[in-house]
């Protein structure tokens, strides 16, 4: 029924089962959908925030998809700036889980602002003392990049590759992609470090609170780095979950094991400096503010926040992703691979949700006791909801556009699908049609 | 912010903020203005190409 919309020479599901699949995610994205508008038509009392936590699951969530859509600003560094041309066989699929990650944090962002029509009102009414402007500033920016970087993929549909205008419009996007790429690379040093940069300023709060360069504190380089370490750890994990459910190879082993080392040595280096920051911060500014480190992980119900989640993230989560991403070894065995770049997702992931939730769950006080929160459905099922949208964008831009260009080498058909055959043919090119040239993604 | 805002200030703060999202914006949008105008250029000359 679809077969003129997917690409040529590659296989795909039959649209029962892509409907149903589409269904099923769709079922948890109106589920998501209804929570949303019980905010929206209700407010902020849908939620379990309160007095102690302005911050809570979707600032987290927030925070973990935005370092996790990082792979797409540094891939497209290494491609564009940097010059790693075999980088190009990933990058469409680091840019389509960009936007997903970045059109996510937007949606839930317009749910934290509660009052979602004056979202504007931080571009024209800005607070130019604040980190969070910079964020807002370079976040809306840089995902109008995203969207242009994923366009041109978008026109690489067989049907509106077609038309020679959008044809064109890919071909030149695609020439001066190094341009949107450099743009998007500056944008996203300033919104992922000044994410960072909102807890390390928090004097008043020593479990954030980092020393630092002039206006920056620590934190803002560490979240920037981390980002970049972690991002094409998160492309990668994707890329083999797709592989798996999609039962096929997609990108080959030299693209994959590329961006593994690039990103376990960045890892490698992130881990030395936020375990130096972690020494400094423990001995010389915790103390210089009142407090001794270990106040910072005891006497909390359940020990919830107990040493062991310092552990986790830094030794578990970050030291082991690291050494086993920067060994040949550890990067061409599969599982070893997989669990390295999962382990690295989650250490990120555990970072944000202890520089959001930790920062304020711990008493500055002393009449303060732990201040514990629990999220509810409708904060749930409203960070679960993008889940499904990217589940959906993946599916949709996988079945219709050549998101993976190594897909047709790797899976050759033997024989062309009945249902490609009824499919008019391709028009032969001649002089008067569209160039013979690469497609944009060849070129 | 715009300068001729009443909110606007000439210091280093609203320079620095502004001009660098400004200048993002200029080059994303000089960019895309770019892109659409040559395949616009580019589809009427391969259209012209075809009469001939």
């Amino acid at each position: 029924m679809d077969s003129a919309l997917i690409p040529k020479g590659v296989k795909r599901c039959p649209i029962w089962q892509f409907a149903l699949w589409i269904g099923a995610n769709g079922a948890v994205l109106a589920w998501g959908a209804f929570a949303m508008l019980l905010i929206y038509i209700k407010g902020l009392n849908q939620t379990n925030m309160n007095n102690a936590y302005g911050f809570a699951l979707w600032i987290w969530a927030d925070l973990a998809v935005i370092a996790l859509g990082g792979g797409a600003f540094f891939t497209g560094f290494l491609r564009y700036i940097v010059g790693k041309d075999e980088i190009k066989n990933i990058i469409n699929f680091a840019v389509l889980i960009g936007v997903i990650c970045y059109t996510s944090a937007l949606l839930i962002l317009g749910f934290d602002v509660g009052q979602p029509l004056r979202g504007w009102f931080i571009f024209w009414h800005a607070n130019v003392h604040s980190m969070l402007t910079e964020v807002a500033f370079c976040l809306s920016a840089y995902l109008i990049v995203l969207i242009i970087e994923y366009v041109p993929v978008a026109l690489e549909n067989r049907q509106v590759d077609k038309i020679p205008f959008f044809h064109k419009l890919g071909h030149n996007m695609h020439e001066v992609m190094a341009v949107f790429a450099a743009t998007g690379v500056f944008l996203s040093f300033f919104h992922q470090g000044s994410l960072g940069g909102v807890p390390g300023v928090l004097f008043a709060r020593p479990f954030g609170f980092r020393e630092g360069v002039f206006i920056w504190p620590w934190t803002f380089f560490l979240f920037t780095w981390s980002a970049a370490a972690v991002g094409p750890c998160f492309t990668i994990f994707i890329t083999k979950l797709t592989e798996k459910i999609t039962r096929k190879k997609l990108v080959k082993d030299n693209v994959i094991e590329l961006l593994a080392k690039i990103s376990g040595w960045m890892i490698l280096f992130y881990i030395i400096a936020k375990i130096a920051d972690t020494l400094y911060w423990a001995s010389v500014t915790a103390p210089s503010k009142g407090f001794t480190f270990l106040q910072f992980y005891s006497d909390n119900p359940g020990s919830w926040y107990g040493l062991w989640i310092l552990i986790l993230e830094i030794g578990i989560c970050g030291v082991l992703p690291a050494l086993i991403l920067i060994t040949d070894k550890g990067r061409k065995n599969q599982a070893s691979l997989i669990l390295a770049v999962f382990l690295a997702v989650l250490g990120v992931a555990l970072n944000r949700w202890v520089m959001v939730l930790q920062v304020l769950a711990i008493p500055v006080l002393s009449f303060e006791s732990w201040a514990m929160y629990f999220p509810s459905w409708q904060e749930i099922a409203t960070t679960i909801l993008p889940v499904a949208y990217g589940v959906i964008m993946i599916s949709a831009s996988y079945r219709y556009l050549p998101i993976f260009p190594q897909e047709r080498e790797l899976n050759p058909m033997d024989e062309p699908a009945p249902e490609a055959q009824a499919v008019e043919p391709e028009p032969e090119t001649t002089e008067a049609g569209p160039e013979p040239e690469l497609s944009p993604a060849e070129s | 912010m715009l300068p001729f805002s009443f909110e606007w200030i000439w210091d280093p703060s609203h320079l620095v903020f502004h001009g660098g999202l400004w200048y993002a914006l200029t080059i994303i949008g000089l960019g895309v203005t770019y892109c659409v105008i040559k395949a616009v250029f580019d589809s009427i000359k391969d259209k012209g190409g075809q009469q001939h």
